[in-house]
């Protein structure tokens, strides 16, 4: 049966979490995070799950690593300070292709910074945060439906591509109360058992798309070598061979971005006939809408484009903006993050602008119709 | 039609849940758009603490509140705090028990604001007994004086949202809201 709810982004999310299979929440509770964990702290047991609360975030996603690679569904949700104490494990997880969710509901930062005000600071945290080449997919919520839907997404991202999968999401999101639609059934990726016999698998050999599908959970009776050095198919530690290094990394790198088209979302409207066109992604996507509406309403060729994965960076997408814009302002709320991409492709197609946000709120659909103005000279 | 509402109180008022029901019963029993958001961190205990909620039956873009239409009072302090943007010839909805009304006077004339008494406290307190449901009792005075949402969608949703056993006081303090004249 549909179900209808009037609930806060990050209510939405622990139903999402139920929805897609999760079975496993390992965490610390953090603002503006902690709904997560408080519902999915009631929802778990009542689905056959369970719900761990560790000493801190280290401990957080170890627990959450280990859950899923005991064939459960799993995740942990934060906000920025325990998201920088994840970074290492996520390193882990990715070069052990765990496939598992993590939830930063951000708030003004750095350090413990403003805990119950929104922000967008973790931008290059989900990209570069861990410690060498690694391609993340990160997907990010403008509304409460979406929060519910991008976590079911997000799990399938990361049973099909086995990786972790961050949710960049935003204390507005979190915390803001609208209607969901939860649907009787959502597409689940399940996660797929080896069909080979113990003596002929190899766990951490790519099968398809340079992704290795198939994952024996732990004490399925298949001998799994599960390893942060540099491995081999069978998952033994082959650390010092420049060529097994450069294989299993290069591997990692390519099965996202060689499916980049595949896990890429972006919505784009009014772009058509526009001459500005705005690039934005969650929260501020609301002043972003508004104000497009606003500029439209003036007669202006104002278009915006939605980036639903701000990783891997919708490349191609955003170099069709930049053809058809002569000027793309980019809105977010830091100093300047995703601004460097949307400057890295439009090249010289069009000319980049930014209006960065700090200090906890939105930014104001009259300020962006403004900036709108003094580009167009009015 | 956007219309932008904040209800302010002290901490355990319950200021918090009116917001919700009423966003509720918008968005699940009229069928329209609502977002809620709320005040967080060391004023929503004590001190001030407020909800806002925007209806609309168009999709809701900017989920914030900018200039409320319509504010709704339930403490002294938090009228003084949450005033000022309240829109020219808005609704205005205070307890007047809670309420220095000296202090607002000039306000209320030199914006046109149209000024509303609703005794949510003590009609709580007397009426039903229970000084701890003026917070529905406001809901009623909502109702009844804005009309943004529906007599029956605010029930379901008071329905929907207290805990079971209380649906009777809440019900009571709800119609005795609506019952108040202004």
């Amino acid at each position: 049966m549909t179900k209808e709810l009037f609930v806060q982004g990050n209510e939405a999310c622990a139903h999402g979490a139920i929805k897609a299979g999760c079975r496993f929440f390992g965490g610390y509770p953090i603002t503006p995070s902690t709904e997560i964990a408080e519902d999915l702290a009631i929802l778990l047991p009542k689905h056959g799950g369970s719900f761990v609360q560790m000493e801190d975030e280290i401990s957080a996603i170890g627990a959450v690593i280990g859950a899923s690679w005991s064939g459960m569904k799993a995740m942990t949700s934060t906000s920025g300070p325990g998201f920088s104490l994840m970074q290492e494990n996520i390193g882990y997880a990715q070069i052990t292709e765990t496939p598992l969710v993590i939830v930063d509901v951000q708030r003004g930062s750095p350090s413990t910074g403003q805990p119950t005000m929104a922000a967008q600071g973790d931008m290059m945290q989900m990209r570069w945060g861990s410690h060498g080449d690694y391609e993340p997919i990160a997907i990010s919520p403008s509304s409460v439906q979406e929060f519910f839907d991008f976590t079911v997404e997000a799990f399938n991202l990361s049973e099909k591509y086995r990786v972790p999968v961050i949710i960049a999401a935003d204390e507005i999101i979190g915390h803001m109360r609208e209607k969901i639609i939860i649907p009787h059934e959502v597409e689940i990726t399940p996660r797929k058992m080896p069909k080979e016999t113990p003596e002929d698998f190899l766990p951490f050999k790519p099968t398809k798309n340079h992704i290795p599908e198939y994952i024996p959970a732990f004490g399925e009776g298949y001998n799994v070598h599960v390893t942060g050095l540099t491995h081999d198919e069978r998952g033994y530690p082959d650390a010092s061979s420049p060529k097994a290094h450069s294989k299993l990394v290069t591997r990692l790198c390519d099965k996202i971005l060689k499916n980049r088209e595949k896990i890429v979302a972006t919505e784009t409207k009014f772009c058509d006939d526009a001459d500005i066109i705005i690039a934005s992604y969650g929260a501020p996507i609301r002043s972003v809408s508004a104000a497009v509406s606003l500029a439209r309403d003036e007669g202006l060729k104002v278009g915006y484009i939605k980036i639903n994965t701000p990783w891997p960076f919708p490349e191609k997408q955003l170099e069709e903006i930049a053809e058809i814009a002569n000027d793309i302002v980019v809105v977010e709320m830091n100093l300047g993050q995703m601004v460097h991409e949307v400057e890295r492709i439009a090249k010289d197609n069009a000319k980049v602008h930014f209006i960065p946000k700090i200090g906890g709120n939105l930014h104001k659909p009259e300020e962006i119709l403004s900036k709108i103005k003094e580009i167009k000279k009015i | 039609m956007r219309k932008e509402i904040r209800i302010a109180g002290f901490g355990g008022q319950g200021v918090i849940l009116a917001g919700i029901i009423i966003g509720k019963a918008a968005s699940l029993f009229d069928g329209i758009n609502a977002v809620q958001t709320q005040s967080y961190g060391p004023e929503a205990r004590g001190g001030a603490s407020r909800t806002e909620i925007v209806i609309s039956d168009e999709e809701i873009q900017y989920p914030k509140v900018q200039n409320p239409d319509i504010l709704v009072a339930m403490s002294h302090e938090a009228l003084m705090k949450y005033m000022g943007d309240l829109k020219d010839e808005g609704i205005l909805i205070i307890d007047p028990d809670m309420i220095d009304e000296t202090e607002i006077a000039d306000f209320v004339k030199q914006h046109k604001i149209k000024l509303f008494r609703a005794k949510a406290t003590q009609t709580a307190q007397n009426d039903i007994g229970l000084r701890i449901v003026a917070n529905i009792v406001m809901i009623g005075a909502i109702t009844n004086i804005t009309k943004v949402v529906s007599y029956d969608a605010v029930k379901e949703a008071i329905l929907d949202s207290v805990p079971p056993g209380t649906e009777d006081k809440n019900i009571k303090a709800f119609e005795a809201g609506y019952a108040m004249d202004g």
